[in-house]
């Protein structure tokens, strides 16, 4: 008991040079048990979920640049000194182009080195026994590629190869972009969801250790204490807790983001250019605990505001 | 007495109270506290002593009447400006009220953290205090860890600190033995010499004849009333 009281005493003066006086009418006006730990699994959650949507955004807005001006010119002529002709007579009609920025053709081992993981190491493509792979001309637009520009592109073909199939790039990814934007949603919903709970453990929280407390509201208020010192302790209080949970959660949510963030990183090298975040999403999701501890600030407020109003 | 004594402190005129619908508890209060008078407030159980002092100590409204505390209407004041007239007020609660997490030393120096002082200015005064009601070992103790006379006396002890204007006690030596009752009775005769205005509820008759100069209020089914006129009454009660 004794030495409780002497640990007791301890505390207090710790919080007094860091609150003052005040902070000693109600010093256990903090968030009660297991609630700076569920604002700080909230906190979590909500930052992760948030970077997965910004992730998402990124990937998309990256490989949208990249491949918004990019168009396949393929050849499907089945002969092959044919096919090589006319690849060669498109390459020629290209060039008139003011719209194309670059083009190539892609040289035979490339296309070798795509087809043969479908085909089998084995088989001799450029044999012309078997599969015929079409000649691929890859052009790079100085702008997207809207159907104007690539049906301009089709009538630029048509004389010179006649078997040139001419497609968007952005077309045929066009159902992966959808899934991403949906997911980016999804994300977004979350992110509106977890935040929505986040508010109500911070209210809870604030109410809960109102109601522990009040008594002590109503004996410093009958003391001369004014509302706005009484409110100010438990906005201190319980904004110091909220914000020891956020910083945890966050700390969470950072080392979750960081070593998935590597994980996805070797998984979509190649396709599309990196979803990784950027500082000012990394500025966003610092903005996730400072707004819960200002919500828990705001909202110990109003509720002590609340409770007092109603006593004389 | 001093000039002091001649000033008023609290004036009621025609106050009621009533907690619910059905009844009054007190009714048409009409009187006024000097400062520096010490004042007896007498009445069975149930007349209303306590609800008389939750009035003087604003803890709540009157249902009607005029109440003045400090020469200001408490009536139409704003609530901003009570907690002032408050900070002159030293209260004894019936039950104490002590902060039970806070130490018995930080619920004396409560009065003067609310005001505002530093703590430089906080452990002398709380240390003499506690020393006058006996209590200097026992400051680092926690409410819970005390008896009913202790937990008493750091009531009183908060209740003096901060040197009210009026200090106001329900029931203050009603769980002291009668060696600490009159102790306690010497403390409050003392501030009042000071030109502190006393009022102390009781219903300890032997206590009223420790205070020879003491003038008595007597409850009666929430009216004041003096039906046999033996009474040192509050005088000047308004017609
Ligand atoms: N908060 C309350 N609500 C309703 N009735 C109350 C309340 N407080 C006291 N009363 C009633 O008011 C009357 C006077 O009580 P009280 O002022 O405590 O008298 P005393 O202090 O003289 O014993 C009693 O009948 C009591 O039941
Ligand atoms: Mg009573």
């Amino acid at each position: 008991m004794k030495a409780r009281a002497r640990k007791n005493a301890g505390i207090a003066r710790g919080r007094r040079l860091f609150a003052g006086a005040e902070a000693k009418f109600v010093p256990q006006a903090r968030l009660s048990g297991p609630m700076p730990w569920v604002i700080a699994i909230m906190v979590a959650m909500t930052a992760i979920a948030l970077a997965a949507g910004l992730a998402l955004g990124n990937t998309v807005t990256s490989a949208t640049a990249e491949i918004s001006g990019g168009v396949t010119v393929q050849v499907v002529e089945p002969r092959e000194d044919v096919r090589q002709q006319e690849a060669a007579r498109a390459l020629d009609a290209l060039k008139g182009e003011s719209a194309i920025a670059s083009m190539r053709l892609v040289p035979q081992e490339e296309l070798d080195a795509l087809v043969s993981p479908w085909l089998g190491g084995g088989v001799d493509v450029t044999a012309g026994i078997g599969v015929p792979v079409p000649a691929l001309i890859d052009v790079r637009l100085k702008q997207a590629a809207t159907p104007e520009r690539i049906a301009a592109i089709r009538r630029a073909l048509a004389p010179a190869a006649p078997s040139a199939r001419v497609d968007a790039q952005a077309e045929w990814l066009k159902p992966v972009f959808d899934a991403i934007v949906s997911l980016q949603w999804l994300a977004l919903v979350l992110v509106a969801l977890l935040a929505m709970a986040l508010s109500a453990a911070v209210l809870l929280a604030a109410r809960s250790a109102l109601g522990a407390n009040r008594d002590t509201i109503e004996i410093v208020h009958l003391l001369g204490g004014t509302d706005a010192q009484i409110a100010r302790v438990f906005q201190r209080s319980l904004g110091v807790d909220a914000a020891g949970g956020g910083l945890v959660g966050l700390l969470l949510a950072g080392i979750v983001i960081v070593v998935l963030g590597r994980r996805f990183a070797g998984l979509s090298a190649g396709l599309v250019s990196s979803g990784a975040l950027v500082w000012s999403d990394w500025l966003l999701l610092v903005l996730v605990p400072l707004l819960a501890t200002a919500l828990a600030m705001i909202t110990a407020r109003l509720t002590v505001m609340h409770a007092l109003r109603k006593m004389l | 007495m001093t000039g002091k004594a001649e000033s008023e402190i609290v004036h009621f005129d025609n106050v009621g109270l009533r907690y619910d619908h059905d009844r009054e508890v007190l009714s048409d209060l009409s009187f006024t506290l000097f400062g520096g008078t010490f004042y007896f407030l007498t009445g069975a159980s149930g007349a209303g002593k306590t609800s008389l002092l939750r009035l003087l100590y604003l803890a709540q409204r009157p249902s009607r009447g005029v109440v003045r505390m400090f020469g200001k209407d408490a009536i139409t004041m704003p609530r901003s400006g009570l907690p002032a007239l408050r900070r002159r007020i030293g209260v004894v609660f019936q039950d104490f009220r002590l902060v039970p997490h806070l130490s018995a030393f930080d619920n004396v120096a409560l009065p003067l953290r609310v005001a505002g002082f530093s703590e430089r200015d906080i452990a002398g005064p709380v240390g003499d205090i506690l020393e006058w009601v006996g209590l200097a070992d026992r400051k680092t103790a926690f409410p819970a860890a005390l008896s009913g006379g202790e937990q008493q006396r750091i009531a009183i002890a908060r209740a003096v600190i901060a040197r009210p204007d009026m200090l106001v006690a329900d029931e203050p030596t009603g769980n002291v033995d009668p060696d600490m009752g009159l102790k306690l009775i010497r403390l409050f005769e003392l501030l009042n010499r000071q030109g502190t205005t006393i009022v102390v509820a009781t219903h300890d008759m032997q206590l009223l004849r420790k205070v020879p100069s003491a003038l008595i209020m007597r409850l009666d089914k929430g009216r004041l009333s003096d039906p046999t006129g033996a009474l040192r009454y509050p005088p000047r009660t308004p017609a």
